[in-house]
């Protein structure tokens, strides 16, 4: 992933474009939003959005169907709070919790370093946590960033809290700030996720686990680009409040296959220039722009909705109302899809199944063309597979659609006359 | 097909059926509960409104979520509104017979036991919903009464830990598939509607009743983004979410503030908060009881009243363990326990599958379609016996039927009879139209480019079973050319399981291995405790949870 200096500044140069110009600010991608893009790796419109900092809330607001997000402040707090306890002296808890999962011997207290990141800019708390990272190796220089005299001796504990690490995502570099990263004495580190669910009676929410492990794997891979020599542990450490308490406690998740399911992913990403290379010159996502313009924007760059977005992705609303209008079968779920070999488009299913067209419903307003000013490929796609499956008529799947359509009707007319008369008895 | 019915409800802009009959019990007075947690804090109960009177609920508001005291407070009259439900059909019994094993002579003899006629109904909004009831239940089974322990730190007031364990043993209950003790209406609804949107959508109460029920003048889609997005020019939801979680702007702007008003005790703000929440759980609490109308429009399935059997010996069994001061249930399972509850749940759910496609010829035709039954009109019956000393009747039927069932050599396949009697038959072979010797290698002739009603199959079948004990078929039991008839490859009831709970009979207490043998003379309550249940001497109570000054819950 290396770039030569050239394309990379006009790579910048061209995102910066798209963002609205120079003194649009890019929005930091955090490691939720790169997860989620590892989930969906085959949208093109996020992965151009979020590579290029487009504030994608805005943009949603914009477009007239915002973000359902939102973050009630009762969590927050509740968040906040939890974080500080386990950092609180420090971050002696958190040491103890670490060592009882790995096994080793936790050091005295205040034997462990806390160096300070703070630095202007993202690319100088990526300096500096870079040094920190290796606190032996860089000898004088991390000494000299290290706060209150907890100089990191030789081999020694460090806990880096709020550190800041950089990943090269499709072309662009992504900011990444962990929680925490710790650094044993062996010059390894373990990347900890802090997180305010509960762990009730030793178990806790799979799908929060999964998520806070896929987040961790990102970290490692960051730490793994950050260009430092170590090696990160496979284990990453989560901690959450026990049971109905305030009181952590701690369990380490191994997070090998999301790392490698991670980096394929990312890798599988389509590169920015191609994606930017795509759109007409003069396309822009600043949500200052007016809708109509912003919607053309955004239409030009294809989409992969389905309806998981709606938990992972500010524009969910937006690419659903498409989606919709559209006809498209991912709309009702990725497994419907799966279903359904080549159809694409509710209306070719319902012509294939040959079912009664019950009357003027959405999809078949979208068919008509209703929607001329989208534009854009979400539009053109369903014509061309109507088409298709109409010509299709003897192959397989249409015939297995008509079978289940007859056998629906069959049954929901026997239901619905005499129910003492169905043929299954 | 069930992706199909979701296209034709897209298309017509109004849900379509998946069901045809009611496929899970809805009590004459189910106990609707709608409850709410405070954003990130494990559950911390923010309100509820519960009961079984649609027009007057019960409203229930914790003012300051982290406040023990106000906590317990709500606990306890949770506890005032829902135990009195839950224990009311404790006492009106009637008797069963069961096998039993004698503990001393080893021997199996029959013995009276107790069943409940009825066994109360919860109903909440969502799965969510349900997952905080089990949640609830954990937070309060293991507290201590200042009666039970008057040491102890903080007192939980009576009846809470009893509660707590009648809502772990419904939020497991939950967990066995075709129960209906504890329902959640989102998963009710979408099982007998199919919408026009993704499953996923299908989990927002409001936008699934949009599709259902849309009102006047809007498609179902339109209905669905209402309640999804619709917001009022104060930015708050139209149709706040069905709980447990909040929506954030309403926890911001409205409930945040009205809270600080109640810790600076400024007069009138625990009113205020109240109605906060009032306004967040009446509409999903109209939304439950539309649901259950929506429902009743349904008749209820042959089979639903045979599986609630199994949930009222589940309530009995639960009853005679508090009756006989039985410990809480255990935190985690043991794995012997584990393992068991993992088996009940996988044999119910092949029995509720089958049950569930008897029941319903909608659900008949899923299956029909995926090839695991088949329905045809009888061509030809030829009667035959079986070799060997005893002579016995097995006919040879054949069929025409248009669907492809995935029948070869040896499959057996089943038909249900009148009065929950049963037939089995085996597969013989195809025939084609014409020739009588039809091999059962060449089911059709056809490549699947035919209209779907023109290639009609014809298939032989040799009955094996359910014809009486005689040497000649009991009457009406060989069907008659021109019959129709619907076959299944799957069995009606599924293997291993006896008529019987059997996760229930092992108590808790009981579930790991045997190591410690139960103490001698101890006497069991025969005839009231669960079957099976040897005789124990009290293990010792679990310890309480640790309590802190910051805990929730
Ligand atoms: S919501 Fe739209 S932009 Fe976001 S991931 Fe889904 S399809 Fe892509």
């Amino acid at each position: 992933m290396t770039h030569s200096d050239g394309s990379q500044s006009a790579l910048r140069r061209r995102l910066a474009e798209l963002r609205g110009g120079p003194d649009v600010p890019p929005r930091p991608l955090d490691a939720r939003a790169l997860a989620a893009l590892a989930a969906n790796p085959g949208c093109r419109r996020r992965a151009l959005l979020d590579g290029a900092g487009v504030d994608k809330a805005a943009l949603a607001e914009a477009l007239g169907a915002p973000a359902p997000f939102g973050q009630s402040q009762f969590a927050f707090a509740r968040g906040n709070s939890f974080e500080a306890k386990v950092k609180a002296d420090g971050g002696a808890e958190l040491i103890r919790l670490l060592c009882a999962s790995t096994g080793e011997t936790p050091p005295e207290p205040g034997e462990v370093a806390l160096p300070d990141l703070s630095a202007d800019g993202p690319s100088g708390r990526t300096a500096r946590t870079r040094l920190a990272l290796a606190p032996s190796r860089a000898g004088d220089e991390a000494a000299a960033g290290t706060a209150e005299g907890g100089t990191a001796a030789e081999g020694g504990w460090a806990l880096l809290f709020h550190p800041m690490l950089a990943l090269d995502v499709a072309g662009s570099t992504a900011y990444l700030e962990p929680d925490a990263i710790a650094v044993h004495p062996d010059g390894s580190w373990t990347v900890a996720e802090i997180k305010s669910f509960p762990v009730l009676d030793g178990s806790a929410d799979a799908a929060k686990v999964g998520a806070a492990a896929r987040q961790a794997a990102v970290y490692a891979l960051a730490l793994e680009e950050s260009g430092v020599t170590g090696e990160v542990r496979e284990q990453a450490l989560l901690v959450c409040p026990k049971d109905f308490s305030n009181l952590p406690t701690a369990h380490g998740i191994d997070i090998r296959k999301q790392r490698a399911a991670t980096r394929r992913q990312l890798a599988r990403l389509t590169r920015l220039e191609e994606i930017a290379a795509a759109l007409p010159r003069e396309t822009v996502f600043d949500p200052a722009r007016p809708a109509p313009e912003l919607i053309s924007a955004v239409e030009s760059v294809p989409a992969a909705y389905a309806p998981e977005c709606l938990s992972t992705c500010e524009l969910a609303f937006h690419c659903r109302d498409r989606a919709r209008a559209a006809g498209a079968v991912e709309s009702l779920g990725r497994s419907v899809r799966g279903e359904l070999g080549g159809f694409t488009t509710i209306d070719a299913v319902l012509s294939a199944a040959g079912a009664p067209h019950t009357g003027g419903g959405d999809a078949a307003g979208a068919e008509s063309g209703q929607d001329a000013g989208a534009g854009g490929n979400a539009g053109a796609g369903p014509g061309a597979d109507t088409g298709h499956a109409g010509a299709g008529s003897g192959d397989p799947a249409a015939v297995a659609l008509r079978r289940a359509a007859r056998l629906r009707a069959e049954a929901l007319g026997a239901g619905r006359t005499d129910s003492r008369v169905t043929p299954c008895r | 097909m069930s992706a199909l019915a979701r296209m034709e409800a897209a298309a017509a802009g109004l849900a379509q059926p998946r069901a045809t009959v009611r496929h899970r019990r809805l009590a004459e007075r189910p106990l609707v509960f709608v409850p709410l947690t405070t954003a990130g804090e494990a559950g911390a109960p923010l309100g509820a409104m519960a009961g079984t009177e649609r027009e007057s609920p019960v409203l229930l508001v914790v003012p300051q979520p982290r406040d023990r005291d106000l906590r317990f407070a709500f606990l306890a009259r949770l506890a005032g509104v829902v135990l009195p439900h839950l224990e009311s059909a404790q006492d009106e019994i009637e008797w069963e017979e069961r096998k039993e094993t004698d503990p001393e002579t080893g021997k199996k003899e029959t013995v009276q036991v107790e069943l409940c006629v009825d066994a109360p109904q919860l109903i909440v909004p969502n799965g969510p919903g349900a997952d905080f009831v089990r949640l609830l239940g954990r937070s309060m089974r293991f507290r201590r009464t200042a009666e039970e322990d008057p040491e102890g730190p903080y007192p939980a007031p009576p009846g809470v830990p009893l509660l707590g364990r009648w809502l772990t043993l419904y939020g497991e209950r939950a967990r066995v598939p075709g129960s209906s003790l504890l329902l959640s209406m989102t998963e009710l609804l979408s099982r007998h509607w199919a919408t026009g949107q993704s499953a996923l959508e299908d989990q927002h109460l409001g936008a699934l009743l949009a599709w259902i029920d849309p009102p006047e003048g809007l498609s179902g889609g339109e209905a669905a983004l209402r309640a999804e997005v619709g917001r009022d020019s104060a930015g708050q939801l139209l149709c706040p979410p069905a709980g447990p979680a909040t929506d954030p702007a309403f926890d911001n702007r409205l409930l945040a503030p009205a809270i600080d008003r109640f810790d600076a005790r400024l007069p009138g703000a625990e009113d205020e908060v109240r109605e906060l929440v009032a306004s967040q759980l009446r509409p999903a609490w109209d939304a439950v009881w539309r649901g259950i109308d929506l429902l009743r429009t349904l008749p209820e399935g042959e089979r639903v009243t045979e599986r609630f059997k199994r949930d009222r010996w589940s309530y009995t069994a639960h009853r005679d363990r508090v009756r006989s001061g039985e410990p809480p249930q255990p935190r985690r399972d043991d794995a012997v326990t584990a393992a068991a509850k993992l088996a009940q749940r996988e044999r119910e759910q092949a029995r509720l599958e089958a049950q569930e496609a008897l029941d319903d010829p909608l659900v008949m035709a899923e299956r029909r379609f995926a090839g695991e039954a088949f329905a045809g009109e009888v061509t030809a019956v030829e009667m035959a016996y079986s070799e060997g000393k005893r002579a016995m009747p097995r006919p040879l039927v054949t069929l025409s039927t248009d669907d492809r069932p995935h029948l070869g050599g040896g499959v057996k396949v089943h038909r249900a009879l009148v009065e929950g009697a049963r037939q089995s038959a085996e597969f013989v072979r195809y025939e084609t139209e014409g020739d009588g010797d039809g091999d059962a290698d060449a089911p059709r002739a056809g490549d699947g480019t035919g209209t779907g009603t023109g290639d009609a199959t014809l298939v032989t079948l040799r009955l094996t079973s359910g014809m009486g004990r005689g040497k000649e078929p009991a009457p009406g039991t060989v069907p008659e050319k021109g019959e129709r008839l619907c076959w299944t490859l799957f069995e009606h009831t599924p293997r291993g399981g006896p008529e019987l709970p059997e996760v229930e009979d092992t108590p808790w207490t009981h579930g790991g291995p045997p190591a410690e043998p139960a103490p001698a003379g101890v006497p069991a309550p025969r005839g009231t405790t669960a079957p099976g249940a040897a005789p124990t001497a009290p293990p010792q109570p679990p310890l309480p949870d640790p309590v802190t000054s910051e805990d929730l819950l």
